[in-house]
């Protein structure tokens, strides 16, 4: 089996013991084929087990092991070792607070993610007696590849606007907020139109597109965000210049 | 939070970039033509006078112009954010007035021909 | 960064903008001042400055193009119009707008 040395250099953070962030420079084998988080895996159980960092399923289906890799946001498990040359550098994902090492305080995520309400929301409630919500295949498509998001946050991290405004809600969560608007079984765009058209929200956005090219599930949360400015434009003109449509 | 009223400057930004996209190149070929001695027949006096002379050739001269500024005010602001100027409020104040400066001039010069 | 070459564009866009307002100006106040301003933009120095503008104005309608399907895109049944299709619509409708205005200018 071919193993070579990796040099890896991680960031490490300890809040309670250490003033501000260092480095730390690994040396392990690796064999040929792995991803940067088996290298991790490697320095934890043989080399530094006091390393801390999110991982779960593998395989890019979790979310769970965003993070800075040579500078990029990446998972770490779908980050092959053999596409990069010299020392690795490992950081936490980008703007976020660190907890510890290369563990990232999600909470501002999440509540974003709350507050569009990335649920059903059915326009009029069906009796049990009526059957399903159907859907045609046609009707999934058009939200579909919005669905496929891991939750990840890579786009956050790669996106500028997040970085410089921190109440900005973000790719993830306005590309989910539309995932349901465009779900024809779905009745609540008024309500999450009223989180997303602001200027906290989508109008933060100036398509620089990085959320995209980051996005290991091709969700195009770019793409998402323009048609959402699209729609709010066609609803703002519809509400202030057609009378008695005022909300 | 209340719904925002960005709406209206992305519109006339989306309109103007598209406008911008389709017409820039091939006016500003005019004038370089003209810059290199060859003027266009359009650019000359007569022609050119005769077409803003017209309600159509006022209507286009017109829509060009202020679309073209707004779009560029807007973009502007956007980008200078990036950059770092962190004064949203008054970039915004300062690049819309340009734009409302110019579409104006524009109404008056048309409307004078 | 791409992003902010492409953002800058505009600049140039707004500047063209301001010198057919100046145009148009001219324009309005008679013949002769029109003729001196076609004078004043003769030369190399203006040759230089245009090329220049129309360097960026190009290079902002091939990055406009090239994001305009994200923005709205076309359900066919079960898929989607491929973005090149749209892509290739926009460059369609930018050769023939430009071959018309060459036309109607009195270039072509």
């Amino acid at each position: 089996m071919n193993e070579r040395m990796v040099h890896l250099e991680v960031l490490r953070y300890d809040p309670q013991v250490d003033g501000e962030p260092h480095f730390q420079r690994y040396e392990v084998p690796c064999k040929e084929e792995w991803v940067v988080l088996d290298a991790l895996n490697a320095i934890k159980e043989s080399i530094d087990p006091t390393l801390n960092y999110r991982w779960s399923c593998h395989m890019a289906v979790c979310g769970s092991c965003g993070m800075m890799i040579n500078g990029e946001p990446r998972l770490s498990c779908h980050a092959f070792l053999r596409d990069f040359e010299g020392v690795i550098r490992v950081e936490p994902l980008a703007n976020f607070p660190i907890e510890r090492d290369l563990v990232t305080v999600a909470d501002d995520f999440i509540d974003k993610l709350k507050r569009v309400k990335p649920y059903l929301i059915p326009g009029e409630n069906k009796p049990i007696a009526e059957g399903e919500y159907t859907q045609t295949p046609a009707q999934l498509m058009k939200y579909r590849h919005f669905s496929m998001c891991i939750n990840c946050m890579l786009c956050y991290a790669a996106c500028p606007q997040y970085a410089l405004q921190p109440l900005f809600l973000g790719p993830a969560a306005i590309t989910l907020a539309h995932r349901y608007n465009l779900d024809s079984r779905d009745g609540g765009r008024e309500e999450r139109q009223q989180v997303i058209a602001t200027n906290e929200g989508v109008w933060e956005c100036s398509f620089v597109g990085a959320c995209s090219e980051v996005c290991p599930k091709a969700v195009d949360p770019a793409g998402a965000l323009q048609q959402v400015k699209v729609a709010s434009t066609l609803d703002w003109f519809r509400e202030h210049l057609l009378p008695g449509n005022a909300k | 939070m209340a719904k925002s009223n960005k709406p209206i400057v992305w519109s006339l930004f989306a309109a103007g970039g598209t406008l911008a996209a389709l017409l820039a190149p091939v006016l500003v070929l005019l004038f370089l033509l003209a810059a290199m001695g060859h003027v266009p027949e359009l650019l000359a006096y007569a022609q050119l006078h005769a077409f803003a002379a017209h309600w159509l050739g006022k209507l286009f001269l017109l829509t060009v112009i202020a679309l073209f500024l707004w779009h560029a005010a807007h973009r502007l602001r956007v980008a200078l954010h990036d950059f770092g100027l962190r004064q949203d409020r008054l970039v915004a104040v300062a690049v819309y007035l340009v734009a409302a400066l110019g579409t104006l001039l524009s109404v008056l010069y048309l409307a004078r021909i | 960064m791409r992003y902010m070459s492409r953002e800058v564009t505009c600049v140039f866009i707004g500047a063209f903008a301001l010198l057919l307002l100046c145009a148009v100006e001219r324009l309005s106040e008679g013949q002769a001042a029109y003729e001196s301003f076609l004078v004043a933009i003769t030369g190399p120095w203006s040759t230089l400055g245009l090329s220049i503008v129309w360097i960026f104005a190009v290079h902002n309608a091939i990055s406009w193009f090239n994001v305009t399907p994200k923005a709205l895109p076309v359900q066919i049944g079960e898929g989607f119009l491929p973005g090149r299709f749209i892509v290739a619509a926009h460059y369609a409708a930018w050769i023939l707008i430009s071959l018309a205005v060459l036309f109607f200018a009195g270039v072509l």
